[in-house]
C-alpha cells in the first residue's frame, strides 16, 4: 500500500499536525512503509471473530455517579497554560 | 558493610531498619553517584535531591518511632511519564517540556504513601513510543554495560539508572515491551502486571487498552516488594480492575516441582539470534533440574501481533493526543494567526517525528473509508492471539522464551527504518495484546551485553510468575552483575 503526498497531507490536516517540507518526503515513505506491513493482517480468518475493545473478559469500563468529587483547583491547572487572562483560556480571535 | 549501591531493596530495608544507615544517607549516596554518572548516561530529566532529602528526613523519624513499613525510606527513580505534584513532568517530550503535574499519579501517591523517596525523574522515549529511547526530546540514553548500544525503551532511562546503580529500583510503563525489553537490554528484573492490575491515574496515556505500570529492580523480590504497594483498585481508573492483591513476597520459594513450562514454538523461530536463543534454552535446563516440566505449545496467531500492535496502538495513541492542543497546558507556537495555525504549529512543533508518525498512522487507520479494513480487523485478530495464549494457558502455568531477538544494539543502527525498530518487540506485544502479566530476568550475556528471558503468565498470575523469576535467581547470579566502571 502506498500513500501519496496527498494522502498525507490530507491526514496532517486531520490530524492538525503543520508537517515541514523538510519532513514530507519521509513521512510518505514511512507512512506507506508502515500500512504495507499492516496488510498482513488481511491473511487472517476473521469471519466469525467478535472485535476485542477490552483486553479482560467480560469487563466493562464502570459507571460512577455524577458528583462533584475534586476541589475547584483551575488557578493550578491553568498555570500550565501559554496565555490566561480571567480564568479563560486565551487563543487567537475566532469570530470577527 | 556492602557498598550501599550493590543491596537490593529489601536488603537496604533491612539495612534502615536495624540502623546500619539512615534514609538520608542512603539518599544522599544515590544523589552523589547520580551527580557524578548521570551526564555520561543521561538517564534523568530532573532530579529532586532537596525533596528527596526532606522526604528521606521524615523517613526516618518515621522509622525512628517504629513506624512505615518495608518500603519507608527507600529511594527510586520515577519514570517522567507519571505525573507527580509541583514537579516537572516531560514524557520525553518538547510539549509537555513546561508541564508542571497539578497533582501525583495514583502509583506515585501509593509509593510515596509507603515512605518511598523520589529521586528525580528518568528519560524515556517521547509519550513512550520507542524500542531505543532514541525519540526522547532530551537525547538518547546510554546503555552502562556499553555506552555506544542503547539501554532499550521506552523506559530506557528507569532502566539505565537502575542498572548503573543510580537508584535501587524505578517505575516504569510498558504499551509493547517498555519495560521488559530494557530490562532485558541492561540485566535487570522487570514485570509488567495484568492490564488493570495497577491504576494508570496520572500516567500519561499513549495506548489506552494496553498501557500498564510496573517495576525495574535488581530482583523479583524486589519486584514483588514494590508490586504488592502500587497494586490495587483505584476508582479514579476506570479500568482498574477489583481484585484484592496478594502478598507477592509472601508468595515467593514455592517449590517448582511440577510447574508446566510452555515453549512458544513461534518465539525460537522467528528472527531470533542463535546464541541468545542458546542462552534461553540454559536458563530452561535450570528449570527443569527445579523439576519443572517443558511443554512445547504453537500460537498460530502470534506472528500477527506486531502489525496488529501498531494498528490498534497509533489509533489509540491519535485518540489519546488529541489533548494536546496548545491551549490549556504544554507548548504554544510562536505568534499563531489564527486558532488552526495554532493547533498544527503548536503540535507540528511540540513533538518529535516518531510522535507525529504514530499520530498519523492511527488517524488513517481511523479515518472514514479504512476503518473496517484496518481498526476493526486489528480489533478482530487481537481476539484470535488472546484467544491463542488462553488455549495455551489450559495447558501450561506459564510460557517462557526470549525477551528480544538480540541484545543491546547501536545507538542510531535503527532509527531509519521504523518497521526494523518496530520488530524488536517482537516477542513482548503478544502480552500486551492479551493483557496478560509478563516478567523479564537476565540470564545471561553475549559479547559482554545483558540477555532477558521472558515469562508470560495467565491473568493475574503475578504472585506465579515472581516466584518463577525468584526460584530461577536463587539458583543463579545473572542478576548480581554490574557493569564495569558502576561498582
Amino acid at each position: 500500500m502506498s500513500l501519496t503526498r496527498k494522502d498525507v497531507e490530507s491526514i496532517a490536516h486531520l490530524a492538525r499536525l503543520a508537517i515541514t517540507e523538510t519532513e514530507m518526503p519521509v513521512y510518505v515513505d514511512s507512512l506507506s512503509k508502515i500500512m504495507s506491513f499492516v496488510e498482513q493482517l488481511g491473511a487472517a480468518e476473521i469471519a466469525a471473530v467478535e472485535p476485542m475493545a477490552h483486553p479482560l473478559k467480560d469487563q466493562v469500563q464502570r459507571m460512577r455517579p455524577d458528583v462533584v468529587v475534586d476541589a475547584d483547583r483551575h488557578e493550578k491547572y491553568q498555570r500550565n497554560a501559554a496565555r490566561v487572562e480571567a480564568g479563560l483560556y486565551l487563543v487567537p480571535k475566532v469570530i470577527e | 558493610m556492602t557498598e550501599l549501591h550493590h543491596q537490593t531493596l529489601a536488603e537496604l530495608s533491612a539495612g534502615l531498619r536495624a540502623r546500619r544507615f539512615s534514609s538520608v544517607e542512603l539518599t544522599q549516596h544515590f544523589l552523589s553517584r547520580i551527580e557524578r554518572m548521570n551526564p555520561a548516561l543521561n538517564a534523568f530529566i530532573t532530579v529532586t535531591g532537596e525533596q528527596a532529602l526532606a522526604a528521606a528526613a521524615k523517613a526516618d523519624q518515621q522509622i525512628a518511632a517504629g513506624k512505615g513499613g518495608a518500603l519507608t525510606g527507600l529511594p527510586i527513580v520515577h519514570k517522567d511519564i507519571f505525573c507527580t505534584d509541583g514537579v516537572l513532568t516531560t514524557c520525553g517530550s518538547r510539549m509537555l517540556s513546561n508541564f508542571t503535574a497539578p497533582y501525583d499519579a495514583t502509583v506515585v501517591a501509593r509509593l510515596s504513601q509507603a515512605g518511598v523517596i523520589m529521586l528525580g525523574k528518568a528519560n524515556m522515549d517521547e509519550f513512550a513510543m520507542g524500542s531505543s529511547n532514541e525519540t526522547s526530546y532530551y537525547g538518547p540514553v546510554k546503555n552502562p554495560w556499553d555506552l555506544k548500544k542503547v539501554p532499550g525503551g521506552s523506559s530506557g532511562g528507569s532502566a539505565a539508572a537502575v542498572a548503573a546503580r543510580l537508584a535501587p529500583a524505578a517505575t516504569g510503563t510498558d504499551t509493547g515491551g517498555s519495560i521488559r525489553q530494557p530490562a532485558a537490554l541492561t540485566s535487570l528484573t522487570g514485570i509488567k502486571p495484568t492490564y488493570g492490575r495497577v491504576s494508570r491515574y496520572g500516567m500519561i496515556a499513549f495506548a489506552s487498552s494496553l498501557d500498564q505500570a510496573g517495576t525495574l529492580t535488581l530482583s523479583a523480590q524486589d519486584a514483588a516488594m514494590m508490586l504488592g504497594v502500587m497494586a490495587g483498585f483505584d476508582e479514579r481508573d476506570s479500568t482498574s480492575v477489583d481484585t484484592p492483591v496478594p502478598d507477592y513476597v509472601a508468595a515467593l520459594g514455592q517449590p517448582l516441582a511440577g510447574l508446566k513450562i510452555g515453549l512458544l514454538q513461534e518465539f525460537f523461530e522467528k528472527g531470533l539470534d542463535e546464541a541468545n536463543g542458546k542462552l534461553v534454552r540454559d536458563a530452561l535446563k535450570v528449570y527443569e533440574a527445579l523439576g519443572a516440566k517443558l511443554i512445547e505449545v504453537s500460537l498460530p496467531n502470534l506472528p500477527l501481533s506486531v502489525p496488529t500492535y501498531y494498528v490498534v496502538a497509533p489509533a489509540e495513541c491519535s485518540s489519546n493526543l488529541s489533548r494536546f492542543d496548545g491551549v490549556r497546558f504544554g507548548y504554544r507556537c510562536e505568534n499563531p494567526v489564527d486558532l488552526m495555525d495554532l493547533y498544527k504549529r503548536s503540535r507540528g512543533e511540540g513533538f518529535g517525528a516518531e510522535v507525529k508518525r504514530r499520530i498519523m498512522t492511527g488517524t488513517y487507520v481511523l479515518s472514514a473509508g479504512y476503518y473496517d479494513a484496518y481498526y476493526l480487523r486489528a480489533q478482530k485478530v487481537r481476539r484470535l492471539i488472546t484467544d491463542d495464549f488462553a488455549r495455551a494457558f489450559n495447558e501450561v502455568d506459564v510460557l517462557i522464551g526470549p525477551t528480544s531477538p538480540t541484545p543491546a544494539f547501536d545507538i542510531g543502527a535503527k532509527t531509519d527504518d521504523p518497521i526494523t525498530m518496530y520488530l524488536n518487540d517482537i516477542y513482548t506485544i503478544g502480552a500486551n495484546l492479551a493483557g496478560l502479566p509478563a516478567m523479564s530476568i537476565p540470564c545471561g550475556f553475549l559479547g559482554g551485553l545483558p540477555v532477558g528471558l521472558q515469562i508470560i503468565g495467565p491473568h493475574f498470575a503475578e504472585a506465579k510468575l515472581l516466584n518463577v523469576a525468584h526460584a530461577y535467581q536463587c539458583e543463579t547470579q545473572w542478576h548480581k552483575q554490574m557493569p564495569a566502571g558502576y561498582e
